[in-house]
């Protein structure tokens, strides 16, 4: 054990505690308080599980929930796609011209406030004429998904030797069927992890959603941000914790998928 | 070696990358059922020709004909070459026998011809029992024989190898040399390997094609290669060799008389040269020989070094200023060693010595 050794530092347990106190402490305190059977949000009368009964039997609310998981499976799908013919392009591709430049193209919607991509669309929209609302919030999605979807693809891409790729050629296989034997199922866990992260993306997008949204189209968050407005109530707290644990769910199979197929 | 069709001719080929040239107007043919090397140092472009004949690298001018039939507008899948990659790049999420049998399946091969040619392929290369394992399961010395399998497989009309010993540990690497050359007879296919390992090429090859500063240096046996270097490079690079200044007295057909740093010799002359010439002198360390081994031009000297190896003792030997690296074959148990200061009488046949260009 040397003299660096981090289990030296004085306070570092407690430190420790009051970091992870900061980060989980708030959320918490909701789901504690979703079980909560008082109308009032901070006031512990008894244990209920009336909320989860009334925001599960709750039209709008669910309504908002599959708006949303419908919009990002789009967006996931539509987004991860763009992303792997971008990052197969701009990884494998011999004598790509403005390689550096069109990286950067891709990747620009992560630099650029959200706001301002957001009102630019609903302006080309309304320009455009476009009226299906879920048309319009699915392709808002997907241009911001992409960059999420292409990060880790083309890490995944940069991390992997040519040699398979080759080796296949070499073996007689089309490019096609090079991509589709080869390439595809030794990137999986990248593209898995970009789709993941599109996912996520859209179900959390509220900016971009709230200028979009109309009649019949609300998502999950503008839906929340809206019953916020009208005063919190316990079930909001209920939804928070449903959210908490698909969150979870969908997290730990994603960790699970990426270490179990590792390129050795 | 005339009699045999050839099954690759490259004809003047060029490479360059931005400003340098890796490959200066390369031509060579290589026959039939023959163990042909490239060997060179580092960056000498022994490579990336073997990128080209795979199909992964275009020469920037020049033709490459595979039995006849030009090659270099044909993708990599269309070439009826196999390569054995340096990195064996066996597909990790594959089993050995679905390594084996995918050049098979691209092919269009039937499904029990292709069992059955895997199968043969496994026994070939004594790897039957490992079938169901993943590359990530074996050692290196079985990937390599699952690669080497693998490129086998498709009965390709040339098998291209890229260092595939370099990632072996030395004793795995001696025996893979064999078991290569055995496979080579066995399968009756055209193997191209690339080495910078001049042993490994010497103890291999039918011929070998020493490229250095992208172009040919020498091509011959390893016979001809190892006695009768073209230049000096050649010298250098494959074996030891101690290089004379010498200065041409007379040339009489393929001998010369040149005058050493030690005296005037009697030598062999590997280029023409005229009277008064300057040149260099190649002489091998195990060609000269210490004491009671000493024939031919004698000479004495004072050993200054000595590096007990086994099988041989390497000794540096000064011949009047001059430093002669001399190599002594262990040939007896406690054979007479001779120690640092002491006089020797040194000797080599002229015959042995090659006077090349300056």
């Amino acid at each position: 054990m040397t003299r660096h050794d981090v289990r030296h530092y004085p306070g570092l347990g407690l430190l420790t505690a009051a970091f992870f106190a900061y980060l989980y402490l708030p959320i918490a305190v909701v789901v504690f308080f979703s079980f909560n059977e008082n109308r009032l949000v901070s006031v512990w009368t008894g244990f209920s599980l009336k909320w989860y009964d009334s925001a599960l039997s709750n039209r709008a609310l669910l309504d908002a929930v599959k708006t949303s998981l419908t919009l990002a499976v789009i967006a996931m799908v539509l987004s991860t796609t763009v992303a792997l013919m971008a990052a197969l392009v701009l990884v494998r591709a011999k004598g790509v011209k403005g390689r550096r430049i069109s990286e950067t193209v891709v990747n620009l919607p992560l630099l650029l406030p959200e706001i301002v991509s957001a009102v630019a669309v609903l302006i080309l929209f309304s320009q455009l004429g476009l009226t299906n609302g879920l048309a319009k919030l699915v392709l808002a999605h997907t241009a911001f998904c992409i960059p999420f979807a292409f990060l880790p693809i083309r890490a995944r891409l940069q991390g992997m030797a040519p040699d398979y790729e080759e080796a296949a050629q070499d073996l007689y296989a089309t490019p096609w069927v090079t991509f589709r034997r080869v390439t595809l199922p030794l990137i999986l866990p990248g593209v898995f992890a970009g789709a993941m992260l599109a996912f996520v993306m859209s179900m959390d997008d509220f900016i971009t959603s709230n200028m979009l949204a109309s009649g019949g189209n609300t998502t999950l968050p503008v839906y929340i941000f809206g019953l916020i407005k009208q005063g919190t109530t316990p079930e909001l707290n209920a939804i928070s914790t449903l959210i908490i644990v698909a969150s979870l769910i969908i997290a730990t199979t994603a960790l699970v998928l990426t270490f179990r197929r590792r390129i050795p | 070696m005339t009699s045999r069709g050839k099954a690759i001719e490259v004809e003047g080929v060029t490479k360059d990358f931005g400003t340098f040239r890796a490959l200066d107007g390369v031509s060579f043919d290589i026959y039939d059922n023959e163990f042909f090397t490239l060997l060179g140092p580092s960056g000498c472009g022994k490579t990336t020709l073997l990128r080209m004949l795979a199909g992964f690298d275009a020469p920037t001018s020049g033709a490459i004909r595979l039995h006849g039939k030009p090659i270099l507008d044909l993708p990599p899948h269309k070439r009826r070459v196999n390569t054995v990659f340096q990195s064996y790049a066996l597909f990790p999420h594959m089993t050995v026998e679905q390594n084996i049998a995918f050049g098979l399946e691209n092919l269009g091969w039937p499904k029990d011809r292709r069992s059955a040619r895997t199968a043969q392929m496994l026994e070939m290369v004594h790897m039957a029992q490992f079938a169901r394992r993943r590359p990530d399961q074996l050692s290196g010395g079985q990937r390599q024989r699952v690669a080497l399998a693998r490129a086998l497989a498709p009965e390709p009309e040339v098998l291209l190898l890229d260092e595939p010993l370099s990632a072996l540990d030395l004793k795995l690497r001696q025996a893979m040399r064999d078991e290569l050359r055995t496979l080579q007879r066995q399968t009756g296919i055209t193997f191209v390997f690339v080495t910078h390992d001049q042993e490994e090429a010497l103890d291999m090859s039918d011929r070998i094609c020493v490229l250095g500063q992208g172009r040919i240096q020498h091509l011959g046996t390893p016979n001809e290669i190892y006695e009768d270097p073209a230049n000096r490079f050649v010298a250098d690079f494959i074996g030891e060799t101690n290089f004379l200044p010498v200065q041409v007295i007379s040339v009489d057909g393929d001998m010369a008389s040149v005058k050493t740093p030690m005296g005037q010799v009697v030598t062999t002359l590997q280029k023409a040269a005229t009277a008064g010439q300057a040149a260099t002198l190649s002489l091998r360390p195990e060609k000269i020989g210490m004491e009671d081994q000493a024939v031919g031009e004698i000479m004495q000297g004072r050993v200054t070094n000595k590096n007990y190896m086994g099988g041989y003792t390497h000794y540096t030997v000064d011949v009047g200023g001059t430093e002669l690296r001399v190599s002594k074959r262990n040939a007896i148990s406690h054979s007479q060693s001779f120690e640092i200061g002491r006089e020797v009488r040194l000797g080599f046949r002229h015959d042995s010595a090659r006077v090349l260009g300056a």
